[in-house]
């Protein structure tokens, strides 16, 4: 212990050396430079920083020194002591950088592993092209009419101007329900919905009616006994075919993009005098852009329009109806109208919720 | 129909030759749609008139064939040396030359018996000896000297069809004897196409003959188009789409009658306003239909039968006014016209024997009816290959009537077809009057003084309307003259003059041929259609003010996407169902759900009921998917269900002359049962699948009941749920689902035997729900939240096991007081250390002051009163 305290005192001018700080320096930038890791790091650190490492010790020594010598050898060790502790501390940051770097490689998956524990589920195609092409009429100030499936042959057929006679009311066209004299049928379209509005709200009226229909066609590739339709109707002062066309011209351009219109040919329905066929210009045909079928319009018949307590001489009105399953199948391509009405979720999945 | 370029033409003064093209779009453009446009014989190569000049019959074979000697031309015609050429080279495809097509129906042939009057073309022995070909034929409907047309070697048919020099049935046929379909006249393929005699002679280029360098239309006008029905119709249309003369096939001088041509009584006015005949006596009862009459019959789709008939058929094409044919010997006393009588029969020409309908119109001689009439004649007074004498028959019948009876018989004849349309009532004279002078020229009759005309009919009345309607209506300024110009040109009688307020009026009095024309809106639509919809410029009205979707409306999407992102898929399911699905369901007799209503014509006779619950349609579905492979399904669907209830009234019908007075509409509604819009899932298989991260979970019971969870959230609302036993439900898995205190629905796993009747797999769980029948709120309020820190204390209560949690739940919400925050159940644990009958239901309680920092004390007192509460109602214990 003596001889220790001998030789610290005796050493203590070699400590402050210059150049003994210097090797000090040198050794333990060494030493920190060789450390692989953390643990290696950690385990020379106190060789280089703790107490009895050369630094510390030549720091102790300092008190020994002449008054005149202290500032100098002051200065000396504590630029060593920054030294090697900046030495450490940028081995440190390296090291741990590398641990991190590391430790994330080690967690790395395989981010193309399947995760579908419970896969999304769908609506119906029909179902979201119901509500788009609500969604584009509630926009031009429209509002969305319902009514019942099964209805009364009078709103189905009478109010709409067809005759006694006319063939659509014939048990070959027309589901017939309820007792014999019930006058009940399935609604071969959502038109009595439009006559039951007239019938109950107060002019203008602006609707459009999406809702399920039936006819008593057999199913196969291109006919379904159940189907769905849009219909609108407008009745107001001054309405002319001019804004039927316009009306129908927005809401193809809404549904098949800015290139689309439409183009009128003559056609016969009850309900509308006159009448007309509508097609859509489709910039995605198969096979090139053209004219494709898509439902009917025309003015409201006169006819109509009093049977639901309208006066024709006041106001105009203009109707128009498109099937939703047709739309479909060449908007999205359906080759066979029985996928969407067979219910294999196969079909229905991929379009997720919106179409 | 179907009509030829050539006949619509005929009948309009075209400057310049018009393309069928510009035709096919003229007709776009006025409405009557073009179903297909059909080059008719394109036919390239030989192909000349032929006569027949020796038949041998082949019996050796399977069935009867006919090996042919046919005079194709004259020996040195350069024609036939080039067609032989062809021949020879044998270049030409390797079909057979045999007429095939003829051969398939050859028991089925054309009445058209050879008259063996081949005598006129016969060559002289001083000129040049005919060319002859062997060609084998299957066909048997022709004779030694016939006329018929022959395809040579080389010759290439429609359908790119190429005849060569061919041996079969043991002789070498040098060309093909061809029918009228394989020329592409028509669909006749009943036997070859025999040539009236004296049509044409051996080598003529058949083409010419034929007169195949046509195109045929086959057109569908609206059906309140009637008259557009007929060659004079279609082309009155394109004379006003052409703006070109129009001359009326109709118009024909129509002498002044001598007397009747046959006693007629019309008993039944309604039916028929109108009745014509006409006679026509000796007529040659084996003259042959000429050549044009048959090539039109044909192109139109007709098979021509004899000269009697097919002049018939012709003048019904030409003006739109079917005629019927009587044989008059046949006829035993006067005509009657009138319904027909309860038990009475009728053998139509088809030969079908028809029960009558006392709505039927008919025709009735002394011997009872002879004819349906406007739909078919009875075969009793059928014109035959003896006929002589002919009583042409033209009638206006009611439209309605023939409707009926055409749809009750299932007959749609060409004539039930134009009579249920409309015919022109004036139209009937000079119909008969054409079919006569027909039958005069071309079967040598004479045509009878007397004429039987009984009934008129009133011609329609004006429609009058402001000039300017048509630009108000089409939102165009069209230019003067416009609106006149175009209703004279439909053949309406028009005036103008100016009411007493100086609107200038139009008085259009409609063409006898309209009777579509009753309103200004009808005349509207002339004037917009001629001047073409594309003149129609594109304006949106001003938009009114819309109020977006209502409430329910947006409930609905919302239910919708909420149960498509939790996993299910939507399906739309039929709502038919058979009776049987409640047996299987096994409802009680007197279940409401039973209660359907009943679709009078189903499509499949079994499901001839509406249903009252979605799930019979989705768990079809599941079936399906099942069936196709996928075994792991959540399905979906939001519609209305048909309540079938008590006795309901029928429907009123309050007419449509003005709006239905308050009551009659109140019934009218009444009538129409309720049809409230459920919603309902159907789960089988797995609900979280299996996968690479280990085993999947199937669904249960508690999937079904957290989607009806689910959709009261996504309506804004929240349910309460208790145990009910409910079918088809499992009696022990069963939650009814109560919203302010009504039940609006079931949730659970489906009852085993259920699952079992409908063919389902075991544990297949369900939830339906009146969507309806969830209040409907439109604002929700915010909840309060407090910034203050929680306390959490877990306590764990034993209670009977018998007591559902959501009520131990609710007694510790209200036992807890306002500052209970939150309830969460954590822990269900059943076994010994609870005792038997027993179970453990562990919570964590939150409890946090909306105003200060809770203290351990008051949450401690809060926690202790939570468990008392529970402990008052359920005798519950806290578990050490």
């Amino acid at each position: 212990m003596s001889e220790a305290s001998d030789k610290k005192s005796a050493s203590g001018g070699e400590a402050l050396a210059p150049e003994t700080l210097q090797a000090a320096v040198t050794a333990a930038e060494q030493a920190f430079a060789a450390a692989a890791d953390l643990d290696e790091l950690a385990s020379v650190k106190p060789a280089h920083l703790g107490d009895q490492a050369p630094v510390p010790q030549a720091k102790r020594a300092l008190g020994s020194l002449p008054k005149e010598q202290k500032a100098d050898a002051g200065k000396r060790v504590n630029e060593a002591r920054q030294a090697v502790q900046t030495a450490y501390e940028e081995r440190l940051a390296v090291l741990k950088a590398e641990r991190d770097e590391k430790v994330l490689a080690e967690e790395a998956v395989d981010v193309t592993l399947p995760w579908d524990r419970v896969p999304r589920g769908a609506r119906h195609p029909v179902t979201t092209i119901a509500e788009r092409i609500a969604d584009v009429f509630v926009g031009m100030g429209y509002e969305i009419a319902e009514g019942p499936e099964l209805e009364a042959e009078w709103f189905n057929f009478d109010a709409l101007n067809f005759g006694k006679d006319h063939p659509a009311r014939q048990l070959a066209d027309t589901f017939h329900a309820g007792a014999e004299d019930s006058n009940l049928v399935l609604r071969t379209h959502t038109s009595p919905v439009q006559a039951r509005t007239l019938l109950h709200r107060d002019v203008p009226v602006y609707i459009v009616c999406p809702g399920r229909t039936f006819r008593t066609d057999e199913l196969d590739a291109t006919h379904t006994p159940v189907f769905h339709q849009v219909e609108g109707l407008a009745v107001d002062k001054g309405l002319t075919m001019a804004n039927l066309r316009g009306t129908l011209d927005a809401f193809a351009k809404a549904i098949f993009g800015e290139e689309s219109g439409t183009r009128f040919r003559p056609h016969f329905f009850p309900f509308t005098e006159p009448s007309a066929e509508v097609d859509v210009w489709f910039p995605e045909k198969k096979g090139g852009a053209g004219w494709v079928e898509w439902g009917g319009c025309g003015m409201v018949n006169p006819n109509v329009l009093r049977a639901c307590g309208v006066d024709p001489e006041v106001y105009s009105g203009f109707a128009f109806g498109m099937g939703l399953e047709r739309t479909l199948m060449f908007r999205n391509g359906i080759p066979d109208m029985r996928d969407m009405v067979e219910g294999d979720v196969r079909f229905t999945a991929p379009f997720g919720t919106e179409t | 129909m179907r009509v030829p370029v050539s006949w619509l033409t005929e009948h309009l003064e075209l400057d310049d030759e018009v393309t069928s093209d510009s035709l096919v779009e003229a007709f776009v453009n006025l409405g009557v749609e073009v179903e297909s446009v059909e080059q008719v014989g394109n036919v390239a190569g030989p192909l000349v008139v032929g006569r027949v000049a020796e038949v041998e019959e082949l019996t050796e074979f399977k069935k009867p064939i006919r090996y042919c000697r046919v005079e194709i031309g004259e020996a040195d015609s350069d024609e036939i040396d080039d067609a032989a050429d062809v021949a020879s080279d044998r270049t030409a495809a390797d079909r057979t030359a045999v007429d095939t097509a003829a051969a398939d129906t050859a028991g089925d042939v054309a009445a058209e018996p050879a008259d063996g009057g081949a005598g006129e073309d016969t060559v002289d022995g001083g000129l040049p000896k005919p060319r002859t070909n062997g060609i084998v034929c299957g066909a048997r409907n022709f004779a030694e000297g016939d006329l018929v047309v022959v395809a040579l070697p080389g010759a290439t048919l429609p359908g790119d069809f190429t005849i060569a020099e061919r041996e079969t049935y043991g002789r070498i046929s040098q060309g093909m004897i061809c029918s009228a379909k394989e020329l592409g006249i028509g669909e006749d393929h009943s036997g070859i196409l025999v040539l009236p005699p004296g049509t044409a002679s051996p080598g003529d280029d058949a083409r010419e003959i034929l007169d195949l360098d046509d195109t045929v239309l086959e057109l569908t006008p609206t059906p309140d188009r009637g008259y557009a029905l007929s060659v004079r119709g279609l082309a009155r249309e394109l004379s006003c789409a052409l703006d070109v003369p129009f001359g009326d096939p109709a118009k024909l001088d129509v002498p002044e009658p001598e007397g009747e041509a046959w006693p007629v009584r019309v008993e039944d006015p309604d039916g028929c306003p109108r009745f014509v005949l006409r006679r026509v006596t000796g007529l040659d009862a084996g003259a042959p239909t000429p050549w044009w009459i048959r090539r039109r019959l044909l192109l139109a789709g007709m098979r021509p039968i004899s000269l009697a008939v097919d002049v018939t058929n012709y003048v019904m094409l030409e003006l739109g006014h079917p005629l019927h044919a009587f044989d008059t010997g046949s006829i035993k006393g006067d005509l009657v016209v009138r319904r027909a009588e309860e038990g009475e029969k009728l053998t139509t020409l088809d030969d079908a024997d028809r029960a009558l309908d006392p709505d039927d119109v008919v025709i009735a001689d002394d011997t009872g009816v002879v004819s349906l009439a406007g739909t078919m004649g009875g075969a009793t007074t059928e014109i035959g290959t003896e006929s002589t004498d002919v009583l042409l028959e033209a009638a206006h019948w009611d439209p309605a009537s023939i409707s009926r009876t055409a749809r009750r018989h299932r007959l749609f004849s060409e004539a039930a077809k134009r009579f249920e349309r409309f015919t022109d009532p004036q139209l009937c004279e000079a119909a008969v009057e054409r079919a006569a002078k027909l039958l005069r020229q071309h079967g040598d009759g004479s045509i009878q003084p007397g004429r039987s005309v009984v009934g008129e009919v009133e011609p329609s009345p004006a429609v009058t309307m402001p000039i300017n309607l048509p630009d108000r209506v089409a939102g165009v300024r069209y230019e003067r003259g416009v609106t006149v110009g175009r209703l004279t040109q439909i053949g309406c009688k028009v005036a103008v003059d100016t009411a007493d307020d100086g609107t200038t009026l139009v008085h259009a009095v409609p063409p006898s041929w309209r009777s579509d024309l009753t309103q200004p809106a009808d005349l509207v639509e002339e004037v917009l259609r001629l001047e073409g919809y594309d003149s129609i410029p594109s304006e949106l009205p001003p938009a009114p003010a819309g109020r977006g979707l209502t409430g329910a409306q947006q409930r609905e999407r919302a239910v919708s996407r909420a149960l498509a992102e939790a996993g299910y898929v939507e399906a739309l399911p039929f709502p038919f169902v058979s009776a049987s699905v409640w047996d299987d369901f096994a409802l009680p007799a007197d279940d409401a759900r039973r209660r359907t209503v009943e679709v009078r014509n189903p499509l499949e006779a079994d499901k001839n009921r509406l249903t009252t619950t979605l799930l019979p349609g989705l768990l079809d579905m599941v079936q399906r998917n099942i069936s196709r492979g996928t075994r792991d399904v959540s399905l979906f669907h939001i519609g209305q269900v048909v309540l079938g209830g008590e006795e309901q009234a029928a429907a009123p019908d309050p007419g449509v002359d003005g709006r239905p007075a308050d009551d009659e509409l109140a019934a009218l509604e009444a009538a129409v049962p309720d049809q409230p819009r459920h919603v309902a899932v159907v789960l089988a298989g797995q609900r979280l699948r299996d996968g690479w991260w280990g085993k999947g979970e199937p669904a249960n019971w508690a999937d079904a009941i957290q989607a009806a969870r689910l959709v009261a959230a996504a309506a804004k609302t929240e349910l309460d749920v208790e145990a009910a036993d409910a079918l088809p439900w499992h009696p022990g898995r069963c939650a009814r689902l109560i919203a302010d205190g009504e039940t609006v629905g079931h949730a659970g796993e489906l009852h085993p035997k259920v699952l079992e009747a409908l063919e389902l797999p075991k544990r297949t769980v369900a939830m339906e729900l009146n969507l309806d029948g969830l209040p409907l709120r439109e604002v929700r309020p915010a909840p309060s939240i407090s910034a203050f820190p929680p306390v959490l204390l877990d306590v764990a209560l034993v209670v009977d096991a018998e007591v559902p949690s959501a009520q131990v739940a609710a007694a510790l919400r209200a036992g807890g007081g306002e500052l209970l925050e939150d309830v969460a159940l954590f822990d269900l644990y059943t076994g010994e250390q609870v005792g038997e009958g027993h179970r453990s239901l562990a919570y964590k309680l939150r409890f946090r002051a909306s105003d200060r920092t809770l203290t351990a004390e008051e949450a401690t007192e809060a926690r202790d009163a939570a468990v008392a509460a529970v402990t008052e109602r359920f005798g519950a214990t806290l578990r050490g």
